[in-house]
């Protein structure tokens, strides 16, 4: 029966994790690259759109893996959106592949400024393994003004929402410390 | 039927012998593979499970259903044309077009002759054959079949989609809401992964076959690595592939808890899809307590396994497991109690099982729609011959059946894992590749299938030529039939009863 055990987990502990700690030298390189006025426009949320450009589908696993109960990325202000238009952040995984370069460059195009982009995983690094490819240009920065790169093959998503809340606390440095972070003080 | 059959067969092992293991490969000459496939026209027992090339030369696997034999035939492509087999299975439509796109061999009396995976953006053509010829034309819009009748309209998705999914372009053509024809167009994805191989040593190319799809990635080592061997005539050692299994059915767990978690997401009913992230959440974590890596990538190698289990690992993976074995039940009694999920899953999506037996679908797809390959069972492999593995076969060939082979699958394979974990041998992890040629074949069943590597070695022991095959191959174009004449509205579900890699076959 469905209703009881709904009943049962409103009473019961969350499964989800506490935050990974963020680096602060990660945080200090992003408000580099932050205008002030993004700071104001995005506020302390993030809308997420993903692209693929070619990985091997191990970073996709990964990247969803943040939507489930143990990880609750939404917990943060961060959220996947189902359009380039709707979005702050574009993070991109695979190696820049030639068949996807045209469709990465209209996504770029059809988000809103101010805007991230972040290269998820080795390959969207510099191409990773797959460099040197007829079919492969190397990393997202061929194509894309990359703001922070969250290697691994795949990321942990631990590691990603380390990199993710790092981008959150960039634009959120004026204001008070974020509710992850206040046990820390 | 049976005579046609063995006319076939015949007409293959007419051929040369070429020393493949552990199948044998037989030359035929163009005139013999013509009429192999016009054998094939009337013959249904012999599927085709692959069709590659190398330069000047291209190469078919099939599958002689009744007597459970696998078998290559080879066709010399004199002045880059070979008689095409698509007439006779249309498995073989997209390999062509593959074919075209890598090698620049053309296929005599093909059924589609469109470009595939050559968008027109790598500056070459025939990327894989001996002579790539410079290509500087702007890149071609692609033609979609047509479709005629009153207020059909065009739907075109991707190739980035709404989820966080991998590339590729759906191609609707809808009347109302009623999806009147569905054409996929993939090659996304492509990176070459063919040619970085050539030339390189089986070892240094399994990073390649690791990462040929993610979430496959257990699988695609197992098999490239199995054809390596076979090629080498080297046998890993016993607690080796006893790992190597271990692994392979964690994989199997997490994705299916994966996919029966979005499936019923994708019908709006979010209990099952939460709970089965935090179950599949607990098996990554132990998978990476025992191996190492959350996905288990670059742990399965040629010649045996990278790691050894770490010690705490099995308590891990134990503890992960009994928690999934005891939720499942009630999940699966949740997910067949409630009438609103029902009504998105039965009779949703159906294929017809002889449409599965043309095209030889495996996997949960073909077991679905009342096809019970296994490559575990048949034409099985190590250690599996001892664990009497358990295939659900079920003959409805909708999203229900899709997602109830999955879970009887978990099942079975929760109880390999306690089984394989309880009997661990010990001993070596791997035993060293000789340098020397060799042609090898390794079938492996994946989570989505039976993933099938081809392997060729020069003299130097480096690769000459190779060809991953992924199930999902002969599962994309099935898709396209489930889908007719439902809603748009639930081609997501659809989709996700799939769930096929793009990355896999886009190569």
């Amino acid at each position: 029966m469905l209703w009881p055990r709904l009943a049962k987990n409103l009473f019961g502990r969350p499964l989800t994790d506490p935050a990974p700690p963020v680096p602060d030298q990660v945080v200090q390189a992003l408000v580099e690259r932050l205008e002030a006025a993004a700071q104001q426009r995005l506020g302390h949320s993030l809308s997420i759109r993903e692209v693929d450009t070619g990985s091997c589908n191990g970073c996709e696993l990964e990247i969803n893996a943040l939507s489930n109960v143990v990880h609750d990325l939404e917990r943060f202000g961060l959220r996947f959106v189902a359009s380039p238009r709707h979005a702050d952040v574009l993070l991109v995984t695979g190696p820049l592949g030639r068949n996807m370069r045209a469709a990465l460059e209209r996504v770029w195009e059809c988000t809103p400024d101010p805007k991230w982009v972040v290269a998820v995983g080795d390959c969207a690094v510099d191409g990773g393994v797959f460099k040197g490819s007829y079919a492969v240009e190397g990393g997202i920065a061929e194509a894309l003004p990359v703001d922070l790169v969250i290697p691994g093959c795949p990321p942990t998503p631990t590691q990603l929402l380390e990199g993710l809340l790092a981008l959150l606390e960039a634009q959120a440095l004026p204001r008070a410390t974020p509710f992850w972070r206040r046990d820390e003080d | 039927m049976a005579p046609d059959a063995a006319a076939a067969l015949g007409r293959i092992r007419a051929g040369a012998p070429q020393h493949a293991r552990p199948y044998e490969r037989y030359l035929l000459t163009p005139t013999a593979w013509a009429a192999l496939a016009e054998a094939l026209a009337v013959d249904r027992g012999l599927a085709l499970l692959s069709l590659w090339a190398e330069p000047a030369m291209v190469h078919a696997a099939f599958l002689a259903e009744e007597e459970g034999e696998i078998l290559l035939a080879s066709c010399p492509a004199q002045g880059g044309h070979y008689p095409a087999l698509s007439p006779a299975r249309p498995g073989a439509v997209r390999f062509e077009r593959m074919i075209r796109d890598l090698w620049g061999l053309v296929a005599e009396g093909a059924e589609d002759s469109r470009p595939w995976l050559d968008h027109g953006h790598w500056g070459v053509t025939g990327p894989l054959s001996n002579n790539p010829a410079p290509n500087a034309l702007p890149p071609p819009q692609p033609e979609f079949l047509a479709v005629e009748g009153e207020g059909v309209h065009q739907i075109a998705v991707g190739p980035v989609h709404a989820a966080v999914i991998e590339p590729g372009h759906f191609r609707f053509h809808v009347q109302g809401e009623t999806v009147a024809r569905l054409e996929v167009r993939l090659g996304y994805a492509h990176k070459g992964t063919i040619g970085l191989m050539l030339g390189k040593s089986p070892r240094a190319a399994a990073r390649y076959m690791a990462r040929l799809s993610g979430d496959s990635t257990v699988a695609h080592s197992w098999a490239f690595a199995m054809a390596a061997e076979a090629a080498l005539g080297v046998v890993p050692p016993p607690r080796a592939l006893a790992l190597r299994a271990l692994m392979a059915e964690l994989e199997r767990i997490h994705n299916h808890l994966n996919d029966w978690g979005f499936a019923c997401n994708d019908s709006a009913f979010a209990f099952p899809h939460a709970r089965c992230g935090a179950l599949r959440e607990a098996v990554l974590r132990a998978s990476a307590a025992a191996f190492g890596h959350r996905l288990m990538m670059d742990r399965v190698v040629p010649g045996g396994v990278a790691q050894d289990l770490a010690p705490g690992g099995a308590e891990a993976i134990l503890a992960a497991l009994e928690v999934a074995a005891a939720e499942i039940p009630v999940l699966l009694q949740i997910y067949e109690n409630h009438a609103s999920l029902a009504d998105r899953v039965v009779g949703t999506g159906s294929l017809a099982a002889a449409l599965v037996a043309r095209f030889a679908a495996g996997g949960f797809i073909g077991r679905a729609t009342g096809r019970g390959f296994d490559a575990r069972r048949l034409p099985g492999y190590a250690p599996y011959a001892d664990l009497e593995v358990a295939v659900p076969v079920l003959p409805q060939g909708d999203v229900d059946a899709r997602i109830r082979i999955r879970i009887a699958e978990l099942q079975e394979s929760i109880r390999l894992v306690r089984g394989l974990l309880k009997t661990l041998p010990d001993g070596e992890l791997a035993v060293p590749l000789p340098q020397r040629a060799g042609e090898g074949v390794g079938m492996v069943e994946g989570f989505r299938g039976e993933c099938l590597h081809w392997l060729a070695l020069d003299d130097g022991g480096l690769i000459r030529g190779a060809f991953p095959r992924d199930p999902s191959w002969l599962q994309w174009p099935l898709l396209e039939a489930a889908i007719e004449n439902n809603i748009v509205a639930d081609f997501p579900l659809c989709n996700k009863s799939f769930n096929c890699s793009y990355s896999g076959v886009d190569l």
